[in-house]
């Protein structure tokens, strides 16, 4: 069974309708990345799996449970599914240890002590242990938007979400984040990434998807893609971003 | 003909103590008007922050009314003109107060008659009208600070899975109130200057026994001068105390 299962997904601002109909499965452990213009619903499409988006039509499967059914409790749902913003997003009056620790502990409940460990181990797992006791306003973009992954990370999420996480990161400092996730992916993560990261996309990536104007309208692996996109669209976007 | 000041006579004797009796009404009224002020506050801007529809106009509705009309008529409607509309049993109960005060009694040296009386239904209305009125500006501030807490730290927190209860209290609030202590304390000190229109209703505050010293001992630059010295004290302890607070607890926030 997929991890998730996404069918017949409509949404619509208004009268702007910005999701036609996605239907999408990802397997556990399965890296998929999302690409296409901006405005093309990408963004709102991963948004819709933990619910930050409502949708009007459609379900979203999560491990076998539709997201939508009523004896899903929407905060439960969430601490499964870990979510990296563009912007990062970090707390700016807490250290970025507690900014790991804070769903762990008043989420799950899990002791101080217990969760200081956790979230100090996941620091170090994205290379910033020593800046533990610093505030966000102390790091480099880069550096917090790995806080931030750890963030994520901290309620053992079975999915993280990547929203266009390098898109707001000077160029020195995309890789440090790209490493993160890349050694994230290659644990067996599952992980749904919006990103124009090519490299990124050919190392790790098992299925790109091209959306624009709220469709699916490529997919295939990330080699056949780069070389040879099929539509006329993706032809021409990734000619603009390479 | 020089005016030959007297200060001694106006800290000393009966107009000091009437001094007294004066600062520590201030002090009361205004600390009991601040807490309800505060609680006020809170409650209308809870209300206006609901999607229930009535809840928001009726907050919007209070903060309009309070804020766009003068003090002093809200002083008289709520001494003068709220008495009509009430129960007698809420009446009864406002004149009820006058008389749990323990009588005479000695304070700083002073023998006090209990003329100057807390609860009396005068020093009722006024500490109402105050704090009521301050609520409607303290309910605004709030939200202001509210709202400038980017939305994205709700999002954030949401999606780790906190409940808003929890994101509003662990990740948005401590943002907000750090914001928010300034526009508070300009509120509060706004509180105890306007408590000298209690005056109006013969509380025995501190204006009131200024009032009452150049009267009755004709030290009106005197007696002004040290009232204006006693609040602007008051003033600024309460400004230096919150700030100094504000520092210590609240302004580890970095951006």
């Amino acid at each position: 069974m997929a991890m998730i299962e996404v069918n017949d997904l409509h949404k619509w601002y208004g009268d702007f309708h910005v999701l036609k109909g996605i239907n999408e499965s990802v397997e556990q452990g399965e890296v998929l990345v999302i690409c296409g213009p901006s405005g093309s619903g990408k963004s709102t499409f991963i948004r819709c799996i933990n619910r930050l988006e409502e949708y009007q039509k459609g379900t979203i499967m999560f491990d076998g449970r539709d997201i939508h059914a009523p004896e899903v409790n929407i905060n439960t749902l969430r601490s499964e599914i870990g979510i990296v913003f563009q912007q990062f997003n970090l707390y700016p009056h807490l250290t970025v240890l507690k900014n790991v620790t804070l769903a762990p502990v008043k989420v799950k409940g899990m002791d101080k002590k217990a969760a200081d460990e956790l979230g100090l181990q996941l620091l170090h797992r994205v290379g910033i242990h020593d800046q533990a006791h610093k505030y966000p306003a102390e790091l480099s973009g880069g550096q917090q938007q790995r806080v931030a992954i750890a963030r994520g990370l901290a309620m053992e999420p079975k999915v993280m979400l990547f929203d266009e996480p390098t898109s707001a990161l000077d160029p020195e400092m995309i890789n440090e984040v790209l490493n993160v996730m890349k050694d994230l992916a290659r644990e067996g993560k599952t992980m749904l990434c919006v990103t124009h990261e090519m490299g990124f996309a050919r190392e790790v990536a098992d299925r790109v998807i091209f959306m624009d104007y709220g469709e699916v309208i490529e997919q295939n692996t990330p080699s056949e893609f780069f070389k040879n996109p099929q539509h006329e669209r993706s032809q021409q976007f990734l000619k603009e971003i390479l | 003909m020089q005016y030959q000041f007297n200060w001694i006579a106006t800290v000393t004797g009966e107009p000091g103590r009437w001094l007294w009796e004066g600062f520590v009404t201030t002090l009361e009224v205004s600390f009991i008007g601040i807490v309800f002020a505060m609680i006020l506050g809170i409650v209308i801007c809870v209300l206006r922050m609901t999607r229930f529809k009535p809840f928001v106009w009726f907050s919007v509705a209070y903060t309009e009314f309070f804020r766009n009309t003068p003090l002093l008529v809200q002083i008289f409607f709520w001494y003068f003109g709220a008495g009509v509309i009430l129960p007698d049993s809420i009446n009864d109960w406002i004149n009820q107060l006058y008389y749990w005060f323990p009588g005479p009694f000695t304070l700083g040296g002073g023998e006090y008659t209990g003329e100057w009386m807390l609860f009396s239904s005068e020093s009722v209305s006024v500490i109402i009208a105050l704090a009521v009125y301050t609520s409607a500006f303290i309910a605004e501030e709030l939200r202001a600070g509210i709202f400038s807490i980017p939305k994205n730290q709700l999002e954030a927190s949401r999606a780790t899975g906190l409940t808003f209860l929890q994101a509003y209290r662990f990740v948005i609030m401590p943002q907000a109130i750090r914001i928010v202590v300034p526009p508070l304390i300009s509120q509060f000190l706004n509180l105890i200057k306007n408590s000298s229109l209690a005056m109006a209703l013969g509380v025995t505050e501190l204006t009131y026994q200024a009032t009452q010293i150049e009267s009755y001992h004709g030290l009106a630059f005197e007696g002004f001068t040290v009232a204006t010295l006693i609040y602007l004290a008051i003033s600024l302890v309460v400004s230096f105390a919150i700030n100094m607070y504000n520092k210590h607890f609240m302004l580890q926030v970095k951006y």
